[in-house]
C-alpha cells in the first residue's frame, strides 16, 4: 500500500479555553477518498482549516510523505499541494470562467512592464481543464461563473485545483447545497480526481454521498475521531447513528419519549 | 468572434454608463443646443469631470474590491491646505509643499487601510471617522498656524504649468490631461495587467481570493493609499490653480464620486465594474451639472436630473448584469 501523502498525528486545537479538536490522527493515501463525516459543530471546519494552513494546531504533527511539515498559511499549504474547495466553490460569481480559474496565477503575454493578461489562452486552458474532468457543457471561457449551476461551479473549482497540481484535494461539503443531479456531477468528478491519483478528503454530513465515493471513513464527534473504518465495514444506518452521536442520541430519544409519555405528549422544556 | 456583437457589448459593465451618457448628451443637445459640445462648453464639463474623475477611479476600484472611502472629502482640502500653508504661508519651496501634501495622502490612506484590515469595521465607518478627523485637523491646524481659514499661494514656473494651469487656449485645466493619462494607466492595470484580476477577485469573494494566494491585505492598503493620495493630489492642484486654499469644500466630492462610480456600472457590493464605465459615469455626471447652464432650466433642477439618473443607472446596470450572468452560448453550437 502506498504511504500516506498527508497524515495528522495527535493533532489538538483549542481556541483559548475551548478545546475544539482532540488527538486527531488521520491519514490519506494517493488515489484514496477519505470521507470525513460529522454533524454540525463536530470540528470538521476547524480540521479543514488546520489542513489548509488557515489555523495552526495547538499540538500534534502534520506529515506529508512521511516528513513533518508546517503549514503557516494557506499559500504554504497550496505550495505543498493541498488544495481546498469550499462549499460555494470558492469562485467569483461576477468573473469570467477564464479569469476566476487563474486568479492569483494569471497567464500573461508580452514583455517587461507591458505584460498583459492573456485572456484567450486562459479561457482555452480553463475550458479544457473543466471538460477533461467530464463537464462538457462548459464551452465558453468568457461566461460569468455566477451563470453556472452549483455543480458546475464546484466542478470548476475542483478542476482548477487539479490543474494547479494539487496532490491532496480537500472538499468542504461540496454537495451540501446541490440537488441530486448536480451532486452526482460532483461525485463523478471526485472519482475522476481519485482515478488520477489524488488524495481526496471529502467532508460531508450526507452519508449517501460519502458511501458513493469513499474508501475510508472517519466520523468526528465533538472534536474527536469517534470511528475510523474502511469501505464496507459499516452499514449506512450505523454511520448515521454514529454521526448523530450514537448511544447518547439513542438515550436522548428514550428520555424525550419517556417525558412525553408522562406529560400528555408535551415535549420537555428546552434546557 | 461574437465578442463584438450587440449582446456582447451590453453584457459589459460599462454598457449602462455608455447608454446613460448618450441619453444625457441627447437630452442637453435638444434642450441646450450644441453649444456645450463646442470647445468652450466642453472645457466647462471636462474640467469638472477631470477633477472628479481623478478621485472617482481609485474610489471605484476600492468599491470593486468591496470597500469604500469617503474620507476623500476631507483629503481634498487637506491636500490644498498643506501645500498652501507650506509654500504659501511659510514660503518654502513649492516642491516641498507638493511632496508633503501627497505624503499626507499616503499616510491617511495607510491609516484607513490599516484600520479596515485590523479591525474589520466596515470601511464606510472607518473612513467616516477619518473624514471628520482630517477635517478637524485641517481646520484646527490652519487656524492655529495662519489665524485664517483661507491661505493664499502664489506658484510660478514648472510646478504651476504641471499641476495648476490652463492649457489649450486657457480654458482647459491641466488636470484634464492628468485625468486622461491616469485613466489610460488605470485601464491598463485593471483590465490588462494581471493585478486587475486580483481586485475583482477580492471584491467577489475575499476569503477565496486570500485562499487563492492573493495578498488581499496589501492590496487593500494600496487601494486606500491610492484613493486618499489621489484626493490630496486634486486638492493640491486646485490650490496651485486658484492660488489659494480654503479649509472647507471638498465634501461634494464624496457623493459626486460615488455617483460617478455607480452610474459607471460598479456594483456597490463589489466584484463588478470597469474603469471605462467609471470614466463614462464621471463625464455623465459632469455633463449634467454643467449642461444645465446651457439650457433654459433653472440650475436647481440639475440635482433632480442627477437623482433620476442615478436610480435609472442602477436599475439599468442591474439588468445588464443579470443579462451577463444568465448568458450562455447558444445550444446547437456543438
Amino acid at each position: 500500500m502506498a504511504p500516506p501523502i498527508l497524515a495528522l498525528r495527535g493533532v489538538n486545537k483549542s481556541f483559548g479555553p475551548i478545546d475544539v479538536l482532540h488527538d486527531i490522527t488521520l491519514e490519506v493515501r494517493p488515489g484514496e477518498v477519505l470521507c470525513l463525516l460529522g454533524d454540525n459543530g463536530a470540528g470538521k471546519s476547524t480540521l479543514i482549516k488546520i489542513m489548509s494552513g488557515v489555523h495552526q494546531p495547538s499540538s500534534g504533527v502534520i506529515e506529508m510523505d512521511g516528513a513533518q511539515v508546517s503549514l503557516p498559511n494557506p499559500r504554504a499549504a497550496q505550495e505543498a499541494g493541498i488544495s481546498t474547495v469550499h462549499q460555494f466553490g470558492g469562485t467569483f460569481p461576477l468573473m469570467s470562467i477564464g479569469r476566476s480559474f487563474f486568479v492569483g496565477v494569471e497567464p500573461t503575454k508580452g514583455w517587461g512592464p507591458f505584460k498583459v493578461y492573456d485572456r484567450k489562452n486562459a479561457n482555452a486552458i480553463a475550458v479544457k481543464a473543466v471538460q477533461d474532468m467530464g463537464i462538457t457543457r462548459i464551452t465558453d471561457g468568457d461566461r460569468l461563473v455566477g451563470g453556472l449551476s452549483g455543480g458546475e461551479r464546484q466542478s470548476l473549482a475542483i478542476a482548477r485545483a487539479v490543474h494547479f497540481g494539487a496532490r491532496v484535494l480537500i472538499l468542504d461539503e461540496p454537495t451540501a447545497a446541490l440537488g441530486v443531479k448536480q451532486a452526482t456531477h460532483v461525485l463523478r468528478i471526485v472519482n475522476e480526481a481519485k482515478r488520477r491519483g489524488l488524495a481526496v478528503i471529502f467532508i460531508t454530513h450526507q452519508v449517501m454521498h460519502a458511501m458513493a465515493v469513499g474508501d475510508h471513513f472517519a466520523v468526528l464527534i465533538r472534536g474527536a475521531v469517534a470511528a475510523d473504518f474502511k469501505k464496507g465495514e459499516k452499514t449506512r444506518e450505523e454511520i448515521t447513528d454514529l454521526m448523530a452521536g450514537g448511544a447518547s442520541m439513542a438515550s436522548l430519544e428514550a428520555e424525550i419519549e419517556g417525558y412525553m409519555a408522562s406529560h400528555d405528549g408535551h415535549p420537555p422544556p428546552p434546557a | 468572434m461574437s465578442s463584438i456583437s450587440l449582446g456582447g457589448l451590453l453584457r459589459r459593465p460599462e454598457a449602462g454608463a455608455a447608454l446613460g451618457l448618450l441619453a444625457v448628451l441627447i437630452f442637453f443637445a435638444i434642450f441646450g443646443g450644441l453649444t456645450f459640445l463646442k470647445p468652450a462648453g466642453m472645457a466647462s464639463w471636462l474640467n469638472v469631470a477631470a477633477n472628479l474623475g481623478v478621485i472617482a477611479i481609485p474610489l471605484g476600484l476600492l468599491m470593486i474590491a468591496g470597500e469604500l472611502d469617503i474620507s476623500v472629502g476631507a483629503m481634498v482640502p487637506f491636500g490644498a491646505m498643506t501645500v498652501a500653508v507650506i509654500s504659501g504661508h511659510y514660503g518654502l519651496p513649492i516642491w516641498l509643499g507638493i511632496f508633503v501634501a501627497l505624503s499626507f495622502g499616503v499616510v491617511v490612506g495607510l491609516v484607513n487601510g490599516f484600520l479596515v484590515i485590523k479591525t474589520a469595521v466596515p470601511s464606510l465607518i472607518v473612513t467616516l471617522g477619518s473624514l471628520f478627523a482630517v477635517q478637524g485637523i485641517v481646520l484646527g491646524l490652519t487656524v492655529l498656524i495662519t489665524k485664517s481659514t483661507s491661505v493664499a499661494l502664489a506658484t510660478e514656473g514648472p510646478a504651476k504649468a504641471i499641476f495648476g494651469d490652463f492649457v489649450m487656449g486657457g480654458q482647459l485645466q491641466v488636470m484634464v490631461l492628468w485625468w486622461l493619462a491616469l485613466t489610460a494607466l488605470y485601464i491598463f492595470f485593471v483590465h490588462f495587467s494581471p493585478f486587475g484580476n486580483w481586485i475583482f477577485a477580492m471584491g467577489g469573494d475575499k476569503v477565496s481570493a486570500r485562499n487563492a494566494g492573493i495578498p488581499t491585505d496589501r492590496l487593500t492598503m494600496i487601494l486606500f493609499v491610492l484613493s486618499s493620495t489621489s484626493a490630496a493630489f486634486v486638492g493640491m492642484c486646485q490650490a496651485i490653480l486658484y492660488n489659494s486654499a480654503q479649509v472647507a469644500g471638498g465634501q461634494s466630492f464624496i457623493f459626486n464620486s460615488i455617483i460617478a462610480v455607480v452610474v459607471g456600472g460598479v456594483l456597490l457590493t463589489g466584484g463588478f465594474g470597469s474603469v471605462v464605465g467609471i470614466f463614462f459615469g464621471t463625464i455623465t455626471f459632469a455633463v449634467v451639472t454643467q449642461g444645465i447652464y446651457y439650457t433654459d432650466f433653472d440650475r436647481n433642477w440639475s440635482s433632480l436630473i442627477i437623482g433620476v439618473l442615478l436610480l435609472g443607472a442602477v436599475l439599468m446596470n442591474n439588468t445588464f448584469r443579470k443579462m451577463a450572468l444568465s448568458y450562455a452560448p447558444k445550444k446547437g453550437a456543438k
